[in-house]
């Protein structure tokens, strides 16, 4: 019997949606984690091909910090209609009410009021025993060991001694009233791959990976968009347009842009793969603090 | 090492071509074994730089730490690449395997690196786990080890087929063919027995480079394959696809009314539309109607892709159930051998009741006898009474009800499973199933001599009566009502005859002479043995104060097993706590032999355990008593 050659990304696409229907199966209320990125985009993805022809059949959140760039909410909102899931938004209102915002109070207090704890405020509010994230493990050397199904306890804490084996593709999804799952659909999956299955896939992705001239400033060596008149110009200081593009999406005044000619895709893959710097370089949340991205996830950052 | 990078000057139709190269890959997952002293690190780190994934910023940071250190011509100390795993050891964090990816050319490739020494069996369990291959470091200058040998067999107990044997730190032995002879001689011996498919050895310096990507300028004597070059061309597919079909049902997809879909991941074999088809457990027949992706429907569908499957009629099927091919569907039966690898600290023991995860199939099972555990290191078999942490033995399990299955060796998916325990939710061990038992094989039940054995493994446990004996208001009860909860929230199967209950039944023509008391007890033996019969365990709580009825009721018992609980609480303190107001009653003259004071209590002399409730929490006495009838403690007095 002949056997039909399985590519790599056939070997991960059907490692991803047996994850996502696991997940399906086993817990009661089930979320997606929706950060809008290249890695949610090929969660999403992933979910619909896991439940074809069913919608999916759980909600998908999006934690709102209020300074996400607006490309990434109206295409947050048109991929909703488009595909027809079932979309929560949260925003911590008290962050909200005191005006937290990165200029005023760092990029860590901001990060951990309006994101981590948002999360919490979210997770909690759903009562969700299963949350669905985009992380790989090698986005950080922390993550290299990160579990699959990784348990977190009544407080949504990561307890790393107290982590289950993980054999086979048989996950132990059992977990105590209270208790709550994170999971992660893409452990396996590598950066090159992220975007070769974009490619070969056809997934759309927020046009700001893509290259084009945006109004930028530059502040300690990183180019930040000005996506809006809330970020403080500082005397002097004048946006220039830059033929610029992002690596990773997050909330504008934290994410570094990157000086680019590279404007398809087949483009900024051929950069990235000639490119000789980290991925999370580009995100000031890991540069806060050293060791910090271990921290954030006993906090129940993603 | 030609690896995944093209010139920044590429033409759009190269940048095509190579995109479509990159998408069409292959993957090879595989496992490194050895200690940190092997070079493991080193070597992980020098794969990981020849494919270029060391990115500049890495770089930079990397030279700088690794000044004063081993180093290679790069200046580099290659561990440095994937430790960071020390400082967490040391905090206790769990790390039984950490994953790194790189590609190459032609493949990519997910590496389990498997650390520490303690937990080595689970961690390079968990790691073999999903591995095609493994790589086995053997240090030039120590050859094969003991724990080379351990390695060895626990990648053959998971079933790792392919092994690369690497002799490292050849350069410290002066590349000598000699040394390399010698371990490549005596590693084959030993492997032998281990059924692996493939074996090379490679004589490599991590550290060095040679041999890794290219052929090693060192050693003009060796002349078979350097490392990556072999890692990138080996054919590990394990022709799943030539095995009958395995159709694990993960999850229904009902999308709409007219719709009714079953998905999941082919474990094995092929189906097309039109194929005939059987639900493993119940035995209905139905044809495949389309092979359902959001691709649109497939004209085939081969192991490892997930699917959902529609079928030409209404069967009832849900999650767990097992599609197979009709004329090779997987053994069906609740008993079964297998090898299991604990890895928890509580020890693996007979007669307790877990949850087994097979494919999507998760049920209550009770390990019914462990025949022998290994010796890791030897292979030596011994007698063993349970398995502790990291210890590997052959068992017999029993799960609540049929499941499907397959040897592991067959069928990976269908034959390994997880132990998890049922309070903790904690996963316990791994096991790969080597056959069914004969009995359980068959499908009809007629031929089964349906005794207290079969009736006892279909409730996982082992049938016994506990007899509690002590005076009136000792706590009898308060003790046999905790441990019933504690045993019943296991899963097990449980009943308490309780004096003051029975006698308003069954007994209520008896009253309290001494002729009287002896046919109580009688009538409770006996009830009490059906009941054992039936598979149950019986906690008796009566006075029964007379040693002979005691006697008489073990002698009814049989070969049942047995236990006399003497629940010694002083008269005094009985008279005082008073629960039932019968001491004041008794004393007032108002009910006649009265045990303990106008009736004697023979106390036991020889119980099986004694339990002071005076001085002792009822709930530590029930634990104790937990202790003695299933972790098999030594018997005691509280």
């Amino acid at each position: 019997m002949p056997e039909t050659h399985h590519s790599h990304l056939d070997a991960l696409e059907a490692e991803s949606i047996e994850i996502f229907r696991e997940v399906a199966a086993s817990f009661e209320r089930p979320v997606m984690m929706y950060s809008i990125g290249k890695d949610s985009s090929v969660l999403l993805h992933l979910a619909r091909k896991a439940f074809f022809p069913s919608k999916i059949p759980f909600p998908l959140l999006h934690v709102d910090t209020t300074f996400k760039f607006r490309e990434m909410i109206a295409f947050r909102d048109r991929m909703a209609e488009q595909h027809g899931f079932d979309l929560i938004t949260h925003t911590n209102q008290e962050g909200v009410a005191e005006n937290i915002n990165p200029f005023d109070h760092g990029s860590a207090r901001y990060t951990d009021i309006m994101k981590t704890v948002a999360l919490r405020q979210a997770l909690n509010a759903g009562q969700y025993d299963a949350a669905i994230g985009g992380a790989r493990r090698d986005e950080e050397k922390s993550r290299a060991k990160e579990r699959v199904f990784s348990h977190r306890n009544a407080q949504h804490a990561w307890d790393p001694k107290n982590q289950r084996p993980e054999l086979w593709r048989l996950f132990n999804t059992r977990i105590s009233p209270g208790e709550s799952m994170r999971v992660f659909p893409l452990s396996n999956w590598t950066e090159l791959d992220i975007w070769t299955y974009i490619y070969k896939e056809e997934i759309e992705i927020p046009s700001l990976y893509l290259a084009k001239p945006r109004p930028v400033v530059e502040r300690s060596g990183t180019l930040i968009m000005v996506d809006d008149d809330r970020l403080p110009l500082e005397e002097g200081e004048v946006p220039e347009e830059k033929m610029v593009r992002f690596r990773t999406l997050g909330c504008y005044p934290l994410t570094g842009a990157l000086e680019s000619e590279a404007a398809t895709l087949p483009e900024i893959i051929m950069e990235m793969n000639a490119s000789r710097t980290s991925e999370r370089e580009g995100r000031l949340i890991d540069s806060d603090q050293a060791g910090s991205m271990e921290k954030k996830k006993q906090e129940g950052y993603f | 090492m030609s690896n995944a990078t093209v010139t920044e000057q590429a033409q759009p139709l190269e940048i095509e071509q190579w995109l479509s190269a990159q998408t069409d890959k292959s993957i090879l997952r595989f496992l490194t074994c050895g200690s940190v002293d092997d070079g493991k690190s080193t070597l992980i780190g020098r794969l990981l730089y020849d494919s270029q994934l060391i990115l500049d910023d890495q770089l930079a940071s990397l030279q700088k730490e690794s000044h004063n250190r081993t180093t290679g011509d790069e200046g580099i100390d290659f561990s440095l690449l994937v430790d960071g795993l020390t400082a967490e050891r040391e905090q206790g964090i769990t790390i039984d395997v950490a994953y790194r990816f790189f590609t190459t050319e032609k493949r990519k490739f997910i590496v389990a690196d498997t650390p520490g020494h303690e937990q080595y069996t689970r961690n390079m369990a968990t790691g073999a786990s999903n591995a095609d291959l493994a790589i086995v470091l053997i240090d030039a200058r120590k050859g094969v080890l003991t724990q080379t040998k351990r390695h060895s067999f626990i990648l053959s107990l998971i079933g790792v087929k392919h092994v690369v044997a690497v002799v490292n730190k050849i350069d410290l032995v002066d590349y000598d063919k000699k040394v390399f002879d010698q371990i490549d001689a005596e590693y084959r011996e030993f492997a032998a027995q281990l059924g692996f498919k493939s074996l090379v050895t490679v004589p490599i310096s991590a550290l060095r480079g040679d041999n890794i990507v290219s052929k090693s300028e060192n050693m003009d004597w060796y002349h078979g394959p350097q490392l990556v070059p072999y890692l990138e061309e080996i054919d590990v597919a394990e022709d799943r696809v030539a095995q009958p079909f395995r159709f694990p049902v993960q999850w229904v997809n009902r999308a709409s009314l007219d719709f009714r879909g079953f998905s999941g991941t082919l474990a094995s074999g092929q189906i097309k539309p039109g194929d005939d088809v059987l639900v493993a457990a119940s035995r209905k027949p139905a044809k495949i109607k389309r092979i359902v992706t959001m691709d649109g429907d497939l004209a085939v569908a081969q192991a490892g892709e997930a699917v959902t499957l529609v079928l030409d009629r209404e069967v009832d099927i849900s999650r767990g159930d097992v599609l197979s091919a009709p004329g090779e569907t997987p053994e069906f039966s609740n008993q079964f051998q297998a090898q299991l690898i604990w890895m928890h600290e509580k020890p693996a023991m007979p007669g307790r009741s877990y949850l087994i995860k097979i494919g999507s199939q998760t049920v209550p099972a009770t390990i019914t006898n462990i025949k022998q555990k290994t010796n890791v290191n030897t292979l030596e078999q011994n007698p063993a009474k349970c398995l502790e942490l990291n210890e590997v033995g052959t068992i017999t399990l029993a799960t609540d009800k049929p499941i499907a299955f397959d040897a592991y060796a067959q069928n990976a998916v269908t034959g390994g499973f997880i132990l998890i325990d049922r309070l903790s939710n904690a996963t316990l061990g791994a096991g790969t199933i080597e056959f069914g038992l004969r009995r359980a094989q068959n499908l009809t039940y007629q031929d089964f001599d349906v005794n207290r054995k079969v009736r006892a493994e279909m409730k996982g446990q082992t049938p016994r009566i506990v007899w509690f004996t002590g005076l009136s208001g000792s706590g009898k009860s308060t003790i046999a009502n905790l441990l019933e909860k504690r045993i019943t929230a296991e899963g097990k199967h449980t009943y308490i005859l309780d004096g003051d209950n029975v006698r308003h039944g069954l007994n209520k023509d008896l009253g309290f002479t001494d002729e009287d008391r002896v046919e109580n007890i009688r009538r409770v033996a006996e009830v009490a043995k059906l009941m054992a019969d039936a598979g149950l365990i019986v906690l008796v709580s009566f006075i029964s104060p007379f040693k002979n009825e005691r006697r008489l009721a073990r002698e009814v018992a049989g070969d049942i097993d047995f236990v006399e609980a003497y629940v010694n609480t002083p008269l005094e303190v009985c008279a005082e706590r008073d629960p039932k107001g019968l001491y004041a009653r008794a004393k007032a003259g108002e009910i006649k032999n009265f045990t303990g004071l106008d009736s004697p209590f023979e106390a036991p002399e020889r119980a099986d355990i004694t339990l002071n409730a005076a001085e002792h929490d009822p709930t530590d006495l029930a634990n104790e008593l937990y202790d003695l009838l299933f972790e098999g403690h030594q018997y005691s007095a509280l």
